[in-house]
């Protein structure tokens, strides 16, 4: 593995499974009395978000806390660090206070690529969302949750599984690092959206494109709904939200063109009416809540796997010399 | 790196064999019935790798001696080591506890090979965070010497005193293709599993 | 006032000849000259071109003196072998009066490396809304002949044509930074395969397109000079080629940067090649030098667009867009045009000095080498090869997309009117230029 997680494009096949089948491990512990590991005893984590997300925020700080990190949190959202030289600064700070790793979300596409790739900071880098770029543990949490309901075990992956993600894929984070790590692990992506929320060059990307959710239902394994951003409605993206809902939504009567064993899928917060019913959504084959305690499983795995392990050679930490025989 | 340069390394030489160690996993099934009066709250636990296949030996044996089914689970200590900055991260194996749990049981850990003392050590930790059994006893299959921690095993199927520049390497059918142990010179055996145990500050 | 003998100086790429400089023209081209002069200089092997003319070029004075000044701008543009600039209007306050206009205009008097000729904007503070005072602005000491809002486009369809039609008055021409407003909303980088995977907002090449299209048609209808600033799309090239077939008065613009990188560069989120218009594709790239080739375009402009560090070092959407370019331009051009056969020297020469001097009616620059014409002059070493390196710039700032990279060529002295302003590759002392 890579000294950073940026993209899920960095993963390879058995990068991807090592987390998975770490996470999975990872999971027991949620089942005992003492959950917490002593394994990241005196390394220091950063939470860096500039931007709102209590979800994503959460379950880093509860995956940091349970391998016994000590947790920074550094809310940098609406301050004075809107503006782009802080970036530099914050990076700056934080590599003063000693930070073993930053766990960033930021708004602006290729934010944590920049952190990674500078002289700023030495730690490790997270990807907790980057603008519409890429939020690689939740595609790793989506593969988790899949490969637990469509091919348990260690050591598989989604070979053949048929992956259908259907909404906003122009803005969506999410649906760009499901579509790397999915076909990674073997799986067949295809994307449902009105043509106005498909980026311009999809037609290269790994995965299908369809316009007709009706006609993929029945050929779904999983099911990911992306979140509709009612916004977009003003910028012409689509007419109103009832005629998007009526094509892309997904309710009831579709639940049931979907083979018996599928998953509905959502990386939250759901827009409910919107892209998904009450129905749907508090369905036993929704795996929403699911989702919310793998994640935790699989930032520890990472934390783990970037942290745990020794200093890599091409970093310039001062303890790396131990690592010499 | 070798501490003298006279002597070339030296190719492992066989310490025990199938028979041995197929006896000695005997022995240490009636040791603990014995010592366990009768193995009544005994739980198996064994360490990855190794110790998880002779746990399981072990197991066989005292379900013939005792008619009865012990407890048997698994334990992965990776994520208790205190060498972890030294090393590349590494996988994790499963741990398994058995379903009647460890609270208020005679837990016998069982490894291959006792060093360092340091495995155990993590082994203790990652027990007491699972539960509170009642005693913890140890069981390994070859006791090297050169300990760095207070720890003693309970049930020894050979004392074998070594060097820190040999490495000693126990291979088991199940996961090597056959039963052994093996002394040679650590740069001999440069890259066998037990071969990183042959540094003093690395637990093995 | 120093005279100078160049000795076997490649006149356009020719056979060695020697060219002998005094009191500001060329007095005598020939053979083994034997005439008497302070300087003598060793040419064997340096290519003499006409002194560049540059139709783009941010000065960034008055206002963002922290990025560059006329001086320091200047002393790029001689160090890359330029005699003629032109600075764009969107300084702080915008060049939009006859006042500005003649402030910039006086500090390039006042720096003595390389003649700035001021461009007006057309609208005022570049809003695109009411026509600047574009009569004033050329009756001013500053004589403007090309208005542009740069930085800007001038979207609004009645606003360009009153434009077009107005300057007709003193052979104006309107530089159209060609954007079209809408269409790149939030854009960050070209929009394409590499922006749909990045997720950067994507900047459409039918942005730019449309923009020249419905430009080449209103100055066709109104009769009027266009200039197409910094032309970066295939499509472009291709209303461009079709307006000219036609006979339009529409000339063009290319950067060295848009021959020659691709937004496949983008992927590093590295915003030292965030820039206006984007860079596009390898296809785009190849069409841009077929256009420039052939004539499609007309002149290789910097855009010379100086940045301080703060406004590059920070994350891609807010970082400043734009590259210096001043100095690197001619080693760009032998790369992409003269080592790849598409130009020779002799055409190098038109496109980066007869033309644009053309095209912003220069008197005095993008004049042939020869006998009695004022000495513009550049030497240049094609054979040199060597990593670009940016503090050895004289610009004020640092953001080219070229640190590290092996540029072909440099430029060895550059003569301002028979006066060095660069020799041996140094610039030359301002006292002795004043
Ligand atoms: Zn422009
Ligand atoms: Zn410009």
């Amino acid at each position: 593995m890579k000294r950073h997680l940026v993209s899920t494009a960095d993963l390879a096949r058995d990068d991807a499974l090592l987390i998975l089948d770490t996470a999975e491990e990872l999971a027991q512990l949620s089942g005992r009395a003492v959950k917490k590991l002593p394994t990241l005893r005196g390394r220091t984590v950063v939470n860096l978000f500039f931007e709102d997300s209590t979800r994503t925020k959460t379950s880093f700080e509860v995956a940091e806390k349970r391998l016994s990190a000590d947790v920074i949190n550094f809310s940098a959202k609406g301050s004075s660090v809107s503006k782009g030289e802080s970036l530099k600064d914050t990076a700056l700070t934080l590599q003063a206070m000693g930070a073993d790793a930053v766990v960033i979300r930021h708004h602006a596409s290729g934010a944590p690529a920049r952190l990674a790739q500078s002289e700023w900071l030495h730690g490790s880098v997270i990807n907790a969302g980057d603008g519409t770029h890429e939020h690689p543990t939740q595609a790793l949490l989506d593969a988790f949750t899949m490969r637990r309901h469509l091919n348990p075990g260690p050591g598989r992956d989604l070979a053949g599984r048929r992956v259908t993600i259907v909404g906003d894929v122009l803005h969506s984070r999410v649906a760009r690092s499901n579509v790397h790590l999915l076909t990674t692990l073997g799986a067949e992506v295809t994307f449902v959206a009105p043509p106005t929320l498909l980026p311009i060059g999809i037609e290269n990307w790994p995965c299908q494109v369809s316009y007709d959710l009706d006609a993929v239902l029945p050929k779904t394994d999983a099911l990911m709904m992306l979140r509709v951003q009612r916004e977009r409605m003003n910028a012409a993206f689509f007419p109103t939200e009832r005629e998007y809902s009526r094509r892309y939504g997904m309710d009831g009567i579709r639940m049931a063109q979907l083979p018996e064993h599928a998953i509905v899928m959502h990386p939250g917060p759901m827009v409910r009416g919107m892209e998904i019913t009450a129905e749907v959504a508090d369905s036993p084959r929704c795996t929403v809540v699911e989702q919310v305690a793998n994640g935790v499983s699989i930032r520890m795995a990472v934390l783990y796997l970037l942290l745990g392990g020794a200093t890599l050679a091409d970093s310039p930490r001062t303890d790396s010399s131990e690592t010499a025989q | 790196m070798t501490t003298d340069g006279t002597t070339a390394p030296r190719p492992p030489h066989q310490v025990l064999d199938a028979t041995d160690i197929a006896r000695v996993v005997t022995r240490i099934a009636h040791e603990i019935v014995e010592r366990a009066k009768g193995a009544e709250d005994v739980v198996l636990l064994g360490i990855h790798t190794r110790g998880v296949h002779l746990a399981r030996r072990l197991h066989a044996r005292l379900t013939q001696i005792t008619g009865r089914d012990i407890p048997l689970g698994t334990l992965d200590i990776t994520m208790y080591r205190d060498d972890l900055r030294l090393k590349p991260a590494r996988a994790l194996e499963h741990t398994e506890i058995p379903a009647s749990g460890i609270d208020g049981k005679l837990v016998v850990l069982v490894d291959d090979v006792l060093f360092s003392g340091r495995t155990i050590r993590a082994a203790l930790d990652a027990l007491s965070d699972i539960g509170r059994p009642r005693a913890v006893q140890l069981a390994v299959l070859v006791d090297r010497g050169h300990r760095e921690l207070p720890i003693r095993a309970d049930y020894v199927g050979k004392n074998l005193p070594t060097s820190l520049r040999e490495a000693v390497q126990v291979q088991l059918a199940d996961s090597d293709g056959r039963d052994a142990v093996l002394v040679g010179d650590r740069d001999y055996t440069a890259r066998s599993t037990q071969a990183l145990a042959a540094s003093p500050h690395l637990p093995e | 006032m120093t005279s100078y003998l160049i000795r076997n100086a490649q006149i356009l790429g020719g056979a060695p000849k020697d060219i002998h400089i005094a009191d500001g023209v060329v007095r005598e081209i020939g053979e083994g000259l034997t005439v008497e002069a302070d300087v003598d200089i060793d040419a064997h092997g340096l290519i003499a071109l006409p002194g560049l003319v540059d139709l783009h070029t941010h000065l960034r004075e008055p206002g963002r003196e922290d990025a560059e000044t006329v001086l320091t701008g200047t002393q790029a543009a001689a160090k890359g072998g330029y005699t003629a600039v032109h600075a764009m209007a969107n300084t702080f306050p915008v060049a939009d009066t006859a006042g500005v206009v003649e402030q910039v205009w006086r500090l390039g008097q006042e720096s003595g490396y390389c003649d700035v000729q001021p461009v007006g904007a057309v609208t005022v503070g570049l809003e695109g809304k009411k026509l600047a005072e574009l009569g004033a602005m050329h009756d001013s000491a500053a004589g403007v002949r090309v208005f542009s809002d740069d930085g800007k486009c001038v979207d609004d369809a009645v606003i360009m044509r009153r434009a077009l039609e107005y300057v007709k008055a003193f052979d104006g021409v309107v530089a159209q930074h060609a954007q079209e407003p809408r269409l790149t909303e939030g854009a960050q980088m070209n929009e394409g395969q590499v922006s749909g995977e990045l997720g950067l907002g994507g900047w459409p090449a039918v942005a730019e397109e449309s923009i020249i299209a419905r430009d080449v048609l209103l100055a066709a209808h109104v009769g009027s000079r266009l200039h197409v600033c910094h032309v970066s799309t295939a499509g472009s090239v291709e209303i461009i080629r079709w307006a000219k077939a036609k006979g339009w008065n529409v000339t063009a613009e290319v950067t060295p940067h848009h021959l020659l990188l691709t937004d496949e560069l983008v992927r590093s989120y590295d915003p030292v090649y965030k820039v206006n218009p984007p860079l596009r594709t390898a296809a785009d790239v190849e069409a841009l030098r077929a256009a420039l080739a052939d004539g499609t375009i007309d002149a290789v402009a910097t855009d010379h667009a100086p940045h301080p560090a703060e406004d590059k070092d920070c994350e891609w959407a807010v970082a400043a867009m734009g590259m210096v370019g001043l100095e690197t331009a001619l080693s760009v051009v032998q790369q992409t045009m003269v080592d790849t056969g598409l130009l020779n020297w002799e055409a190098v020469a038109d496109r980066m000095s007869y033309r644009p001097a053309r095209i912003g009616r220069l008197t005095g620059q993008g004049r042939p080498i020869s006998v009695g014409e004022p000495a513009n002059l550049v030497l240049f070493d094609p054979a040199y090869r060597g990593a670009v390196d940016p503090e050895s710039f004289a610009t004020r700032s640092r953001n080219t997309p070229y640190r590290g990279l092996d540029l072909p060529g440099r430029v060895h002295a550059t003569f301002l009117r028979g006066r060095a302003t660069v020799l041996a590759g140094e610039l030359a002392d301002r006292d002795g230029l004043a």
